[in-house]
């Protein structure tokens, strides 16, 4: 028989179990990042830990809307919900508030809405729905770039709004088209150039420059050794050579179009320059938090480098810190462990549906997830540059924390249903 | 479902999920587990962030002399959540109070924060420093903050200069710069150049130890933010000329304004009665406030910016420039006046002179006749088609020439006057029921009209300079860059040309030379003035005087008011001529002794207000 009805035992409780748990966990977290001993309330709305309480209860309230909801709902309307979503980014841009440089919040009342995390979802919704169809593959040309296409306009626009950390997001997607079929060689020219860059940036002088490409041409010429050595690879093998040549003298341009500040995180986190009181600042004062909480942690509450406000954005982008120093290596080791499997379970419970649609979306789901687990946790450890982007389910906000909900609880919805599909 | 030729690459993603789990893993391992650095970075030791007050800024004069600088005094801090265990006798027998104040003082900084650290012994003395210095090691968490205080060496200008005092709740809460106890401009350029004064806070992070001895720097100070000094103010004021019109009002209520017609700066503004702004400032600030606040005579008010007064006869000679602006007066044009203006049942008086007379002629004797009719001739002007529309021609000439509107001072207060507008004459006498004879209290600055000292003085730098003013300043420089301030640097031209002002200066010459204001003539310098007398509704006459010398390259433009004194020859004129004099010569010759004389010693604050 098939039916629309949500049959509870039909849901996947081990992905359900950890967003709570983890929730539970960063409100613990930002409870104590905000503490203060001079003055505490355990239902004190006007402070961040009360806020995020009513966050976490619309959070709930939230996902149970979505469990109600017909699954295949999301993915008939996924482009006209994709398409609202956008709408918002323009209006967002058009009428929102600034912050702090970036254009991107609507206030209503006293609830400051952030319209760029939602896109997050609705994009994997069009995506998906785009390649489940039947003629879809992403082996070819077309279908990369209409794919392309669906990921890139809301990453334009978020730019547009100056806020670069939520625009990386979107290349986390790359994951979705390589399990879709896209080469795996994308990898391979992503850490390529990446690499490339770091040195480029790294080498200032122009003769640093031409010794780093004197070198790529012998890694070529090597290449060329072992491969057949017809004049068509000799010259796809140059084209690859005058790309790279002229992306290694690019990049001194290109960072120098970058602002002021994501220029001093990056040459911060290069070692190529101390900024003790800006972004080297956070970073330094973040590691040391971390590095005092030892084995067993400081104890919950007792932190004392957290209570100092020593480490600035405490509750939001860095509060991996506070669950270092108070935690210590368990719950830091935890929290990694615990997300890593959430990711795998995702995965998993993607490749049982039977449904592409679902299928695609939970891939999409776990590339967000993970992107935001990897730079978040990355830049508190001081292993990438200071990128503000929210960790999921722990960080303090409303519209991140609701936003993760809705794209989780959207893939349980569809996975619930996965019995009834034949 | 199809067959998945990708399904084996879910392990190339688990892949990456483990490998990036395995990287924080070894990172988190290798700073809590392995490397000590930074563990130690936070052992035991409790930092303490010591703020380092930067020195407020210098005020100087257009002399060079220092007018305003800073004097140190230390503040004895607490933090209380590392005040415990305190010997609170011995603490309180230092600093000569009792136990129910020390616990009272604990109390607020406990209020305040238990991690933060607030002020427990305000401004002590020097020697009482050094003694304390030596026994805090028994008292963790406490520990002495230097601070400065503002000194005035000249007692004077302190409407200008403004006071610094203690942030309130609501300065605290617009600017996350200030923390409870900091100081903050409050009024004059103190306040309104608070931000280039204050410079930006240094912050010392100490390490101390569990019994409050410091440590040494955190990181050999590669955390500390260098404190930078706050920038000083170069003013165009002349402090000695200010304090020399400071004792010329003295006994006298009433303002002083000087202005160098060539850049817009004060050289001089006297707000009569004034105080010494060293009152102000310390741990005496808060009882002498409340003294000069509760004083009737209002010695806080700027009355050189703020107050209004009716301009009197001084108006005429606006009312010149624009008539002939409008092409409705020329020098030749001669009204006459049989002791005053009729009209209809309606008479301004005038006093007794030679019936028909000319426009040089009517500035000179102040006729009220003749301006009568040439404010008339502008606003019933046959061009417009409604005594309105000539009204409203005639008030954009006025706010032009800084009228009725602010200037954008630097300041944080300013007056702006008052000129009637068209919407005002309507609600009293309905659209269209009013005209030139309505509104004739206007042609002599009497009526509804008001302007500040400063709107005058201004009015006497326009005419000096021939058609432009620069927006009146005290500062004509911040900080040491010798760059002047470029908000000042522009000239407003206040809409008549250069030819029409001759015959208005010729009158005001004459003025000087053997009309209203001959105590005003100096020795060897050609003034150019015009007297004025505010009614006063509630006593005597206020009397006032605008001028401008010499005629040619003028060096000086000036408004005096004097309230209650009558005349505007009498009092006004004198003052204004003996600081010209003593701002052109820099003195005032034996012949003018007796007049100087006679103006220090005249009391004219009504018996009432004594
Ligand atoms: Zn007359």
């Amino acid at each position: 028989m098939r039916n629309n009805r949500l049959v509870w035992r039909d849901l996947d409780w081990v992905m359900i179990s950890i967003y709570l748990l983890m929730m539970f966990f960063g409100w613990l977290n930002i409870y104590s990042a905000v503490y203060n001993p001079d003055n505490h309330a355990l239902f004190n709305f006007s402070l961040r830990y009360g806020k995020q309480m009513i966050w976490i209860g619309a959070a709930i309230i939230i996902a149970l809307g979505i469990l109600l909801i017909d699954p295949k709902f999301f993915n008939q309307f996924a482009y006209l919900i994709y398409g609202i979503h956008l709408l918002s980014l323009v209006f967002v841009l058009l009428f929102g508030k600034e912050v702090a440089g970036s254009k991107s919040w609507f206030q209503i009342g006293s609830l400051a809405i952030q319209p760029a995390e939602f896109v997050k979802y609705a994009t994997a919704l069009a995506l998906a729905h785009y390649l489940s169809q039947l003629d879809v593959k992403v082996n070819n040309i077309k279908t990369t770039i209409i794919a392309g296409i669906i990921i890139l306009i809301p990453a334009a626009l978020i730019l547009l709004q100056n806020d670069t950390g939520s625009a990386l997001v979107y290349v986390s997607f790359i994951f979705v088209l390589y399990r879709r079929g896209l080469s795996g060689n994308i990898f391979v020219i992503g850490f390529v150039f990446v690499f490339l860059a770091i040195l480029a940036l790294l080498l200032q002088s122009i003769a640093q420059k031409l010794i780093l490409l004197g070198i790529l041409f012998l890694i070529l010429s090597v290449l060329y050794y072992f491969m057949r050595r017809n004049i068509s690879n000799a010259l796809k093998l140059l084209a690859v050579f005058v790309v790279l040549s002229g992306f290694v003298f690019s990049v001194d341009y290109a960072f120098s179009k970058l602002q002021a500040h994501q220029q001093v995180r990056i040459k911060v986190l290069l070692n190529m320059e101390q900024d003790l009181h800006g972004a080297g600042y956070n970073v330094y004062q973040s590691k040391i938090a971390i590095g005092s909480g030892g084995f067993k942690g400081k104890g919950y509450l007792q932190g004392t480098q957290t209570k100092f406000k020593f480490v600035p954005e405490q509750s939001t982008d860095f509060i991996f810190c506070t669950v270092g120093e108070e935690w210590g290596f368990l719950g830091s080791a935890a929290v990694i462990i615990l997300f890593v499997f959430l990711l795998i379970r995702i995965i998993q419970v993607a490749e049982r549906q039977r449904s592409t649609f679902a299928q695609i979306y939970g891939y999409g789901v776990a590339s967000i997830l993970f992107f935001h687990f990897t730079i978040n946790i990355g830049m508190v450890l001081g292993l990438i540059p200071v990128i503000g982007i929210p960790l999921p389910f722990f960080s303090y906000g409303g519209s991140s924390l609701w936003a993760f909900t809705i794209l989780l609880f959207i893939f349980i919805r569809q996975d619930a249903e996965r019995m009834k599909l034949l | 479902m199809r067959k998945d030729k990708y399904a084996n690459r879910k392990y190339i993603v688990y892949g990456f999920f483990v490998f990036v789990g395995i990287i924080f893993l070894i990172r988190i391992f290798y700073l809590q587990l392995y490397s000590d650095e930074y563990a130690f970075a936070a052992e035991n030791n409790t930092l303490r962030n010591v703020v380092i007050y930067p020195p407020r800024g210098l005020v100087y004069d257009r002399k060079g002399k220092l007018i305003v600088y800073n004097e140190a005094v230390f503040d004895l801090m607490i933090i209380p959540g590392q005040a415990k265990s305190i010997d609170k006798i011995a603490m309180s027998n230092l600093l000569q109070i009792d136990t129910t104040e020390y616990n009272k003082r604990f109390a607020k900084a406990r209020k305040y924060s238990s991690r933060k650290a607030s002020i427990f012994e305000k401004q002590l003395s020097k020697k009482k420093t050094a003694f304390l210095q030596e026994k805090l090691f028994k008292f963790p968490g406490f520990f002495v903050q230097a601070r400065t205080l503002r000194k005035y060496p000249y007692a004077n200008a302190a409407h200008l200069l403004g006071f610094v005092g203690e942030v309130n709740q609501r300065d605290l809460k617009k600017d996350k710069f200030y923390v409870a106890g900091d100081y903050i401009g409050k009024s004059g350029i103190e306040k309104f150049y608070e931000k280039s004064l204050r410079g930006q806070k240094g912050v010392q992070k100490l390490m101390v130890d569990v019994y409050n001895r410091e440590k040494g720097a955190f990181h050999n100070g590669k955390f500390d933010v260098e404190a930078v000094n706050g920038k000083s103010l170069h003013t165009g004021l002349d402090i000695q000329l200010q304090a020399y019109g400071e004792k010329l009002m003295q006994n006298k209520i009433g303002a002083i304004v000087a202005i160098e017609p060539s850049t817009g700066e004060i050289i001089a503004m006297v707000s009569s009665p004034s105080y010494d702004p060293n009152l102000l400032v310390g741990r005496v600030r808060s009882k002498n406030y409340t003294r000069l606040l509760r004083n009737p005579l209002k010695p806080l008010i700027s009355r050189a910016v703020i107050s209004s007064y009716p301009p009197g006869s001084t108006f005429k000679l606006a009312q010149a420039l624009i008539a002939e602006q409008e092409g409705v007066l020329f020098p030749s044009t001669h009204y006459v006046c049989h002791d005053g203006f009729t009209y209809k049942g309606l008479h301004v008086g005038c006093h007794h002179h030679k019936p028909s007379i000319d426009l040089e002629e009517s500035i000179e004797i102040s006729c009220n006749a003749y301006f009568c009719n040439v404010y008339r001739s502008i606003i019933d002007n046959p061009k417009f088609s409604s005594a309105e529309m000539g009204f409203r021609q005639w008030r954009k000439y006025i706010m032009n020439m800084g009228f009725g509107r602010k200037f954008g001072i630097d300041l944080p207060y300013e007056g702006k006057g008052n000129i009637p507008t068209p919407e005002y004459y309507d609600k009293y006498y309905h659209r269209g029921h009013w005209n030139a004879i309505t509104t004739i209290s206007l042609a002599i600055g009497q009526g509804e009209i008001l302007e500040t000292p400063l709107q005058l003085a201004n009015q006497a730098a326009f005419i000096a300079n021939e058609g432009f003013y620069y927006t009146p300043h005290i500062v004509a420089m911040v900080g040491d860059s010798g760059l002047r301030n470029a908000k000042f640097a522009e000239k407003h031209y206040v809409g008549i040309d250069k030819k029409y002002f001759r015959p208005v200066i010729n009158g005001m010459e004459r003025v000087v030379e053997n009309g209203t204001a001959k105590l005003a003539q100096i020795d060897s310098v050609i003034v150019c003035g015009k007297t004025g007398t505010a009614q006063n509704p509630h006593g005597k006459n206020h009397s006032v005087f605008i001028a401008f010398a010499p005629r040619e390259n003028p060096q000086i433009a000036i408004a005096v008011f004097v309230e209650n004194s009558g005349y505007g020859g009498t009092w006004a004129a004198p003052i204004a001529s003996l600081m010209i004099e003593r701002h052109l010569k820099g003195h005032i010759p034996q012949k003018r002794k007796w007049l100087e004389k006679r103006m220090l010693e005249g009391n004219l604050i009504p018996k009432n207000e004594k």
